[in-house]
């Protein structure tokens, strides 16, 4: 039995596309310019040092600010990385995924303020990150190309979309939960609107805000392979490839040195604000 | 200044209704007076937090706002402030409107007219002492030396000498709340408001800290509102007491006031149970002392005559200053029945037999009292500082007062 309506909904977005495309290519382009310039800039930063120099400044950034532990994971991590023939590849994913985590949270951290502050921002909000979040990834790579071509920048467009929704939620979630009494007392004291956020709502919503950027790492390292697909290069190139050639020990190794990258970038970021979220759970 | 008697802090038919339409009950009170908060929620989907509540506190006076969990106090208490900006009515800080002030001007009495006590403490976690005494003078924005100097002498005052950089966490309950002391008078605040203070401390440290509040506030002189659930602390720390019931304030009064004439109903029942030894004192009890006294220099006929007219077993014998010398019994000074003469010119084996004064300060609780009494067969004399008469408490008053408790 036929449906009685089709509605072309696939047509109007195609349509909606193509104008914005067509009409707004200048603002994709200065997007494009952007983001190349940053992954550019860290790429070239992270391939050019020498791999030693790399590791003992990575292993002691982890030791200084989450001990000594973290220091031996974050050795063993990268010399993993480096023993198994991947450093200079493992240093683009590197500098593909900051760069991506960078954005996300430049914009998920305003988002997830504002959600906090206006329910019905929130109320808008919502649906959107669901659908973020919901939709298959590679959906989002038809309109990357279109917007922004083949290469490493739609790569990441794609995954700062994915990735973005831990980070706004997490933020959001963060600061809603700062213990209604504080907040009062920030009030009471004479905080300005700007001071209350700086001084008390971020500063007690970090353990969640570093989850939410925990997760955005996460993600975004998840999304390198899909990335691949659409011309980002890094260890997911090199993943796609096993995938294609049935190449098991191929995929291993890069499937390992992923994880390996996720390890280093999250013990380090979690370790930037360890001691003040443990003064913070310690309270609770 | 010197005749400025208005009051520090005024609140005039301040109404705090949660809920849109809350104008409608307020215009329509009569309607909704009658209802429960169930029924008023389910009706009107409002809930009512404070209603047509009114007082005033002097300056350099303790006010205390207690009543049961619900019954509209923190609410009422933070209608000052404006951490809930008041539904209908007015507040006052020294005859300024702070109900009127613009966001600007609001922010300023609350950065330097006032400090506020949190019942949880309400610091902040992640930093240490200082910082967390400093946050006052920090949104001010005085700079980091000054505001950190500051800080350290709210934290000496406190008692907290030496723990300035330690953390919230490391510290116990009662500690923890005297950083949120040292907090609300690091910006040397003219009121501080206290909401439920004490009452997340267990009971050994509660009353620890209520002394030592008691005696901080001697010191640095603040007019303070005060919300609590525990009328002993109430009648321990407050110079006047409101009660509040359902957002309501059903009676105002000193301790004493309270505790001897409780309003009827909910009042009376709140203070039924209260140990009253503990919290009346000789002061509230006592008598004048006209019909007990005579100057020493007094004849016995004079004094006969006196004890006779007053029925009184005992009498008092008073010098030029007003301080008690004898305590004449009665029985004793029919039987040595020297008349008419200067009780002095009696020789020395005829004068009556003089009982020992018991005398008291004012402040006595009827708990001591009542020890006392129990030692004794004379009335209790009260005395000021100077050992001058105030006014006597008879045995029977005691028990009276015992038995009304």
């Amino acid at each position: 039995m036929n449906f009685p309506v089709r509605i072309p909904l696939g047509k109007w977005v195609e349509v909606f596309v193509n104008w914005l495309t067509e009409n707004f290519s200048s603002v994709f382009d200065s997007i494009k310019v952007v983001v190349e310039f940053l992954l550019v800039q860290l790429d070239s930063l992270f391939v050019w040092v020498p791999w030693p120099v790399t590791l003992i400044v990575l292993t002691t950034i982890g030791g200084l600010v989450a001990g000594r532990r973290v220091a031996i994971i974050t050795a063993a991590c990268l010399f993993g990385l480096g023993a198994m023939d991947l450093w200079i590849i493992g240093m683009s994913t590197m500098a593909l995924v900051m760069t991506a985590v960078f954005i996300s949270v430049l914009f998920g951290l305003p988002i997830g303020i504002l959600a906090a502050k206006s329910p019905k921002f929130d109320m808008v909000l919502k649906p959107i990150l669901d659908g973020m979040q919901t939709i298959p990834s590679f959906v989002y790579l038809i309109p990357a190309i279109m917007f922004f071509g083949i290469g490493n920048v739609p790569g990441i467009i794609a995954t700062v979309i994915f990735a973005l929704p831990p980070m706004v939620r997490l933020t959001s979630l963060g600061i809603q939960q700062v213990d209604h009494e504080v907040t009062e007392a920030g009030i009471a004291f004479g905080c300005t609107p700007i001071q209350l956020l700086l001084k008390i709502q971020l500063p007690l919503s970090i353990p969640s805000i570093m989850t939410g950027v925990n997760q955005t790492v996460m993600m975004a390292l998840s999304m390198v392979v899909v990335a691949a697909m659409i011309g980002a290069g890094g260890l997911g190139s090199k993943i796609l490839y096993s995938i294609q050639r049935i190449d098991l020990g191929v995929g291993i190794e890069s499937g390992l040195g992923i994880l390996f990258i996720a390890v280093v970038l999250d013990r380090i970021l979690q370790g930037l604000t360890k001691k003040q979220q443990d003064a913070i759970m310690h309270n609770k | 200044m010197a005749y400025d008697t208005s009051p520090k802090i005024k609140c005039e038919d301040v109404w705090k209704v949660f809920g849109s339409g809350s104008e409608n009950i307020i215009k329509d009170w009569d309607r909704y007076k009658g209802m429960n908060k169930v029924e008023r929620l389910e009706k009107t989907g409002c809930v009512v937090g404070t209603q047509k509540a009114s007082f005033q506190v002097s300056e350099g006076e303790i006010f205390c706002l207690m009543g049961l969990s619900g019954s509209g106090k923190s609410t009422l208490l933070r209608c000052i402030n404006r951490l809930h900006e008041p539904s209908a009515g007015k507040v006052f800080i020294d005859n300024q409107d702070i109900t009127a002030l613009s966001d600007l001007d609001l922010r300023n009495v609350r950065r330097q007219k006032t400090g506020m006590v949190f019942q949880n403490f309400a610091l902040l976690p992640h930093r240490n002492l200082v910082n967390n005494a400093a946050l006052g003078l920090e949104v001010q924005g005085m700079d980091k030396k000054k505001r950190g100097k500051k800080a350290y002498e709210a934290l000496e005052l406190v008692g907290l000498k030496g723990w300035e950089k330690s953390y919230p966490y490391e510290l116990s309950g009662g500690m923890q709340q005297r950083v949120g002391l040292a907090r609300a008078l690091a910006t040397n605040p003219e009121i501080l408001l206290m909401d439920e203070a004490f009452s997340a401390l267990d009971p050994l440290i509660k009353r620890q800290m209520q002394d030592e509040f008691v005696k901080l506030i001697k010191k640095v002189k603040k007019t303070i509102v005060f919300v609590t659930h525990d009328l002993h602390e109430a009648l321990r720390i407050a110079n006047h007491i409101a009660i509040m019931k359902d957002g309501a304030i059903v009676q105002q009064g000193t301790p004493a006031e309270i505790v001897l004439n409780p309003a009827k109903g909910y009042v009376e029942e709140f203070v039924q149970d209260l140990p009253k030894t503990k919290f009346i004192t000789a002061h509230d009890i006592m008598q004048k002392p006209d019909k007990w006294v005579l100057p020493i220099g007094c004849t016995t006929e004079e004094l006969t005559q006196k004890m006779n007219e007053n029925g009184l077993r005992f009498a008092f014998l008073l010098d030029e200053n007003q301080r008690v010398k004898k305590t004449v019994d009665y029985f004793n000074f029919i039987a040595t029945n020297g008349f008419s003469k200067s009780l002095e010119d009696i020789p020395q084996d005829k004068r009556p037999s003089y009982f020992p004064t018991v005398s008291v300060p004012g402040n006595t609780f009827l708990e001591s009292l009542l020890n006392k009494a129990a030692d004794t067969k004379v009335p209790l004399v009260v005395t000021d500082d100077q050992g001058k008469i105030q006014g006597i408490v008879p045995r029977e008053t005691i028990l009276t007062s015992l038995q009304s408790a």
